[in-house]
């Protein structure tokens, strides 16, 4: 980690109806003529009778559509990767590499992810199998099998317990991950490529460069940013109107820049979740405890921090770590770079201090030493569900147990994610003991004032902000 | 595992992909499209349809309303109270007042946007509570009782009373409800459903296009899950796309994009349940009184059996010598609930749990104690062995397997380390529990327990096997598959399971109520002996032997004094036919010995009962009220088991799914009526995430042989386990108990984290 990509030179891949944009599938080029971009893979699998691939939600949720493509990681290395094709735009998909569970028998010869669901009796009524199938695949080339391998699929019948079993006969087995690949005919999205366009829906564009996005951006001011469409997806996967231009920035090598220093870190906006949760482990790991939570796996390989900060959802689980840890948003727009302290960050629902031509560089986060901090989420179920009340703390004391540093930091519980800034100030210099954990809590229950929804009602989340707190304490401070 | 090894017989077109669904087929050319126009209340006065706009846009082939029904502008199965679509008044949130047909579904769902519709907004009665105070029901109250409960319970030495609800619970099948429809080249009508009743869906058909039935041909090819929400709700949707087949003379599809899928389509009744019991200082339950009020939704639907299949499990596994159980089923302006594996019988027994706890702390006895001594037991004078309704617990294995389950799964030790632990944790405490499970099989309407199957044999000796049973994911077809093959003695590979289609087996019932495989097993079973006992003569005159010595095993046949000298089941099949001998068959079969005054709520429903336990432990944090299942040991008794591979699968299925409804899955509705919960973003089913890494399931070993006379001993197993899961609800609650010193611990269902935590919070404060 920490190596920088090569710059790419290039401009954007400029969609046009000149050139014939091609997509690779299952091993077969294939063009993406007179195709609508914003149109979700899982649309044109269907329309073009791939029906392996299944639609069980169109939200992303379920997993049933999942499918695997090629990825050329920051260290060079070709990688699968297991991703919702209902939230993968078309527009995305030029010069890639995409494999559906219609290929990955060999000559009547199961793959291995398949022959081992079929041994542990993994499937009922088949409709989720084809996701499980394609999450397992990838879970077997990459060699990370595990519950998290599937955590994004759903199933309704078989209660998991089959699945589990395969998972772990394939992790036991060696396989030659050399056989079942499938070699793409051109080097996966290095190839300069083109387009797609229906002009009535407005364009898509893949700018290489974080110059080339800011000069699209300048032709098209109604264009709207799009980065793991994982949020934007959800819409596009509806027919919903989004913005009617698309400026991708998954292929923006500079945002792909992931740096660990003595004294802090660097997480660009492009970097995935699946990227940060592997290689930061260790290095936050009050970030590292957010992420499994957060979504599930084929979400997380499309999701980004600037996609997450761009989106500003009061209910961002990465939000309130990053107000936990005076996280510094770094963005470029026509006047130049600027850095936001993410205290200034959130000004309203879903509105940020970034001005309309502004794209987030990445983040710098502070490693200051002798912080103690935790990450806490509650939802309705503990895996991939939206925050009740996601709540990260940050605290340092001094040898007086004197508090030094104080962060409360919030999602769930107002318009943006929010730090309790009267608990903050009441905790400031106190020493921490019984009578101010205490209070705290008190303060804590009183200082926002959220909504009760279908989620749960704003009574139990107020008292959530108090007893985060008290848990935290008595985790983390005694 | 292949269909040979015992697995699913559709594994390999699964994990292929290649299994075929009914929205997978090929397309036919002109295929169009259906989408709904859904009403923004839950309760209106349709004032005017203008579909102006909408037929003026290119693509869109017509806007079909109330008005285009030639036949009955009704699918309701037991009450003809279901307009497929409403002419004058809506009666829940997003009821489609007209479906807009267009050449794809982008343009069917932009055109259904331009469809204008005037309505005048009505009072709504949104929940049982509404209903009660209006006093508003589908049917008059059903009634069960045994004995004289208010007596009884004015003489017990102890009473309590309570109320507990249940939430409701969406099938959340990953195939949502689809239909395709086609004219055949005879001019018949070609239906494809996702449905767990095609017989029903021919029928309901037929009654909309106002023909005979003899014109309709349903098929389903398989479900992507149904779970009870395909057993009648699949019916409007092949109705509406027949019914384009009609007016367009085009092929057309339905298939509901999720949300609608969600919004539209009934789920598991929510239960509100007012009870008094009556009980002596031991624990021993004297006397039940009971109220309990169903949510049916707007339409009565299969509402009336799956109340009463609560009402006749309210007992559980537990014998009360009076009872008095009323039942009402709510008429409110909510999506008509359906039925959902366990009907009914999970939120009946549900109650039976809720009250053996409150009478065991009541008391300061263990839970698993009061639950033991209050068992079903045979041999007994006076006899504690019969039911409410008046049906003997036959085949009552319940005491044993119990034992054998705590004794397996190390109960007591476990409990005693619980005990000792949570003693010294404080905001982390855990608990365990074991719970029975007792449940009737057969269908309570006693028309349904019958079946039909035709067998035909090729002359090449291969076999087509037709069964009015549908496959949703449960192995229906591999069990047949395994029974034909057993009863021919020939390998499985020689037998194609087809599509089931109405034009092969007519009549059939639901492929529901855990009897798919009883009753369309002997009906296979059925119609392979009836062609053995046609190939008999002519393999014992082939074999020169007595017909009583020929013997049909491993696709031979032969003399069982001269095992040697055998005969290919392909040449035997030729010279059957060479004989001028039928090798084609139907096989029927009826459930014996049942009988039931709905009425009375009494008799002999039942054929036999099911019985399983589970031991769930958990932990719950006392800061938030999240809990994390750490162990569960299941024991279930699936008789001598079809196929243990399916048979396993059912049970840890059922127990997830049961867990989900007591836990996370949580349906909330709007002020208006709307459904807020529509997606797997805000609805959240279990992952594998909630199944505890510790899962531990067995399959009961019984020690005396079956006393039921079921297909080759097995039992029916597609609903019991489902409610093994109630042993998570009752750990949760002791889990909760620890964290103070309560004489009662109310947990609302399904226990989510806040729900968790208000119930701790209601325990300190005691």
């Amino acid at each position: 980690m920490g190596t920088l990509l090569r710059q790419q030179t290039v401009g954007a891949w400029r969609y046009s109806l000149a050139m014939t944009p091609t997509f690779e599938l299952n091993g077969r080029r294939m063009a993406l003529t007179a195709t609508d971009p914003k149109q979700s893979l899982l649309r044109w699998l269907q329309q073009h009778g791939l029906t392996g691939t299944k639609e069980g939600c169109a939200d992303g949720d379920c997993g049933a559509c999942t499918v695997a493509w090629q990825v050329s990681d920051q260290d060079g290395v070709t990688r699968y990767q297991a991703v919702n094709s209902c939230l993968l735009p078309v527009g995305a998909l030029p010069g890639r590499c995409v494999l559906t569970v219609e290929s990955l028998a060999r000559n009547g010869v199961l793959h291995p992810a398949q022959q081992a669901l079929i041994d542990a009796g993994g499937s009922q009524c088949g409709y989720c199998t084809p996701g499980f199938v394609m999450s397992l695949f990838v879970g077997c080339m990459n060699g990370e099998l595990g519950d998290a391998t599937t955590e994004g699929n759903l199933c309704r019948c078989t209660g998991y317990a089959p699945i589990r079993r395969a998972t772990q006969q394939l992790a036991a087995a060696t396989l030659d991950q050399s056989a079942w690949a499938i070699v793409p005919t051109a080097p996966v999205a290095a190839a300069p490529v083109a387009a797609v366009a229906t002009p009535a829906v407005g364009d898509f564009y893949s700018p290489l460069s974080v110059a080339a996005a800011l000069a699209l951006k300048a032709q098209h001011a109604d264009a709207a940013w799009i980065a793991g469409a994982t949020d934007v997806g959800v819409q596009l996967s509806h027919g919903q109107t989004t913005a009617p231009v698309l400026i991708a920035l998954d292929r923006i090598a500079e945002l792909q820049r992931l740096e660990v220093t003595a004294d802090s870190v660097w997480i660009g906006a492009g970097v995935s979740l699946s990227r940060i949760e592997k290689a930061l482990a260790d290095v936050v790991p009050t970030l590292a405890q957010m992420l499994p939570w957060f979504a599930a796996r084929q979400v997380k390989n499309r999701a980004t921090l600037g996609g997450n900060l761009g989106s500003a959802s009061p209910i961002g689980d990465l939000l309130p770590v990053l107000l936990a840890l005076d996280a510094e948003v770094h963005c470029r727009g026509q006047d130049g770079e600027r850095v936001i302290p993410i205290d200034g960050y959130f000004l309203d629902y879903r509105k940020t201090a970034l001005r309309a031509d502004e794209l987030i560089l990445g983040v710098r986060l502070p490693r200051p030493p002798g912080l103690r901090s935790a990450a806490y989420k509650v939802a309705k179920r503990p895996t991939d569900d939206i925050s009740i009340v996601a709540a990260v703390f940050a605290l340092r004391l001094d040898s007086q147990q004197t508090v030094q540093t104080v962060r409360l930091a919030y999602g769930g519980v107002a318009a943006t994610p929010s730090r309790a800034r009267i608990t903050e100030a009441y905790l400031l210099g106190k020493p921490l003991n019984a009578e101010t954990v205490l209070h705290a809590q008190e303060l804590l229950e009183g200082e926002f004032t959220p909504l009760g929804d279908h989620r749960a009602s704003a009574d139990y989340r107020r008292q959530l902000c108090g007893n985060l707190w008290r848990q935290f304490v008595a985790e983390q401070c005694s | 595992m292949s269909a040979r090894a015992g697995g699913h017989e559709s594994a390999f077109g699964h994990v292929t992909g290649t299994a075929i669904y009914t929205d997978e087929q090929t397309p036919p050319r002109d295929l169009l499209s259906l989408y709904p126009v859904t009403a923004p209340h839950a309760h209106a006065r349709i004032l005017g349809i203008d579909a102006t706009r909408a037929l003026a846009l290119p693509g869109v082939v017509r806007v079909l309303t109330a008005a285009d029904i030639p036949g009955q502008n009704n699918t309701g199965p037991i009450l003809p109270d279901e307009p497929l679509i409403p002419a004058e008044r809506v009666l829940y949130y997003g009821q489609a007042v007209a479906w807009v047909l267009a050449e794809d579904e982008a343009t069917a769902i932009t055109a259904a946007s331009l469809v204008a519709v005037r309505y005048q907004a009505l009072p709504a009665r949104l929940g049982i509570e509404a209903a009660i105070a209006d006093q508003a029901w589908h049917f008059p109250p059903a009634q069960v009782q045994r004995g004289d409960a208010t007596t009884a319970l004015a003489a017990a030495a102890f009473q309590l009373a309570g109320e507990v609800a249940s939430g409701g619970q969406d099938h959340f099948y990953l195939e949502t409800q689809t239909s395709w429809a086609s004219f055949d080249a005879a001019g018949n009508i070609l239906v494809t459903a996702s449905t767990q009743h095609p017989s029903e869906t021919q029928m309901m058909v037929a009654q909309v296009l106002g023909i005979a039935a003899h014109r309709v041909i349903c098929r389903c090819l398989r479900m992507g899950g149904g779970f009870g929400g395909k057993e009648t709700q699949a019916n409007p949707f092949a109705a509406l796309a027949a019914l384009s087949v009609q007016l367009s003379g085009r092929p057309t599809r339905i298939k509901l994009r999720r949300a609608l899928d969600m919004q539209l389509t009934g789920k598991r009744h929510p239960f509100l349940s007012r009870y008094q019991v009556g009980f002596d200082g031991d624990g021993r339950l004297l006397a039940l009184k009971a109220e309990l009020y169903a949510d049916g939704g707007w339409s009565a639907d299969l509402s009336p059996p799956v109340l009463m299949r609560a009402m006749v499990h309210i007992d559980n596994a537990y014998f009360i010598p009076h009872v008095a159980v009323t039942g009402y089923i709510a008429k409110t302006h909510l999506p008509s609930n359906t039925a959902f594996r366990g009907f009914g019988g999970p939120q009946g027994m549900l109650v039976a749990e809720e009250i053996i706890d409150r009478v065991a702390r009541f008391l300061g006895l263990p839970a698993d104690l009061v639950r033991e001594r209050n068992f079903y037991c045979a041999d007994q004078t006076p006899d504690r062995n019969t039911t409410h309704y008046g049906q003997p617990v036959v085949d009552n294995h319940l005491a044993d397997l119990w034992q054998q389950l705590k004794t397996s799964s190390d109960f007591e030790r476990r409990r005693a380390q619980i005990n000792a632990d949570n003693a010294s944790i404080s905001e982390r405490k855990r608990g365990i529990a074991i719970t029975p499970v007792k449940f009737g099989i057969s269908f309570n309407k006693t028309d349904y327990n019958q079946a039909g199957a035709l067998v035909l044999i090729y002359t090449d000796g291969s076999i087509q096997l037709n069964h009015g049973g549908t496959e949703m994911g449960q192995g229906l077809h591999s069990k047949m598959l395994a029974v034909a093959a057993r009863v021919l003695g020939v390998s499985v590979d020689r037998i194609r399971v087809m599509v089931t289609s109405t034009d092969k087996v007519p009549n059939t019932s639901a492929t529901a109520a855990s009897s798919g495989a009883d009753l369309n097993g002997q009906a296979v079973k059925a119609a392979c002996e009836i062609l053995l006992a046609r190939l008999r003569p002519i393999a014992a005159a082939a074999l020169h032997g007595a017909e009583s010595e020929v013997r049909f095993q491993h696709d031979q046949v032969f003399l069982a004094n001269a095992p040697a000298n055998t005969f290919g089941f392909g040449d035997l099949v030729r010279a059957a036919y060479s004989a001028r001998v039928s090798l084609a068959a139907t096989g029927y079969y009826r459930t014996p010995g049942l009988s039931w005054d709905a009425a009375r709520g009494y008799g002999h429903p039942f054929y036999y009962f099911a019985y399983g336990a589970a031991v769930s432990e958990v932990e719950v944090c006392g800061y938030t009220g999240r809990h994390r299942l750490r162990r569960v040991d299941l024991l279930h008794d699936v008789g001598e088991s079809l196929l243990e591979g399916i048979d396993r699968g059912q049970i840890e299925g059922g127990f997830v799914q049961g867990m989900g409804w007591l836990t996370c899955e949580e349906l909330r509705f709007g002020d208006n009526g709307r459904l807020l919960t529509d997606a797997p973003s805000t609805y959240k089913i279990p992952t594998l995430g909630e199944v505890p890494e510790d899962f531990r399931v067995n399959l009961y070993q019984r020690r005396s042989a079956v006393s039921t006379e079921v297909i080759f001993g097995s039992k029916g197993v597609g609903e019991p386990p489902l409610m093994l899961a109630l042993s998570v609800r009752e750990a949760i609650r002791e889990a909760v108990a620890a964290f103070g010193s309560s004489a009662q611990v109310a947990l609302a269902s399904p226990a989510t984290p806040e729900a968790i935590y208000r119930a701790i919070t209601a325990v300190r404060g005691h």
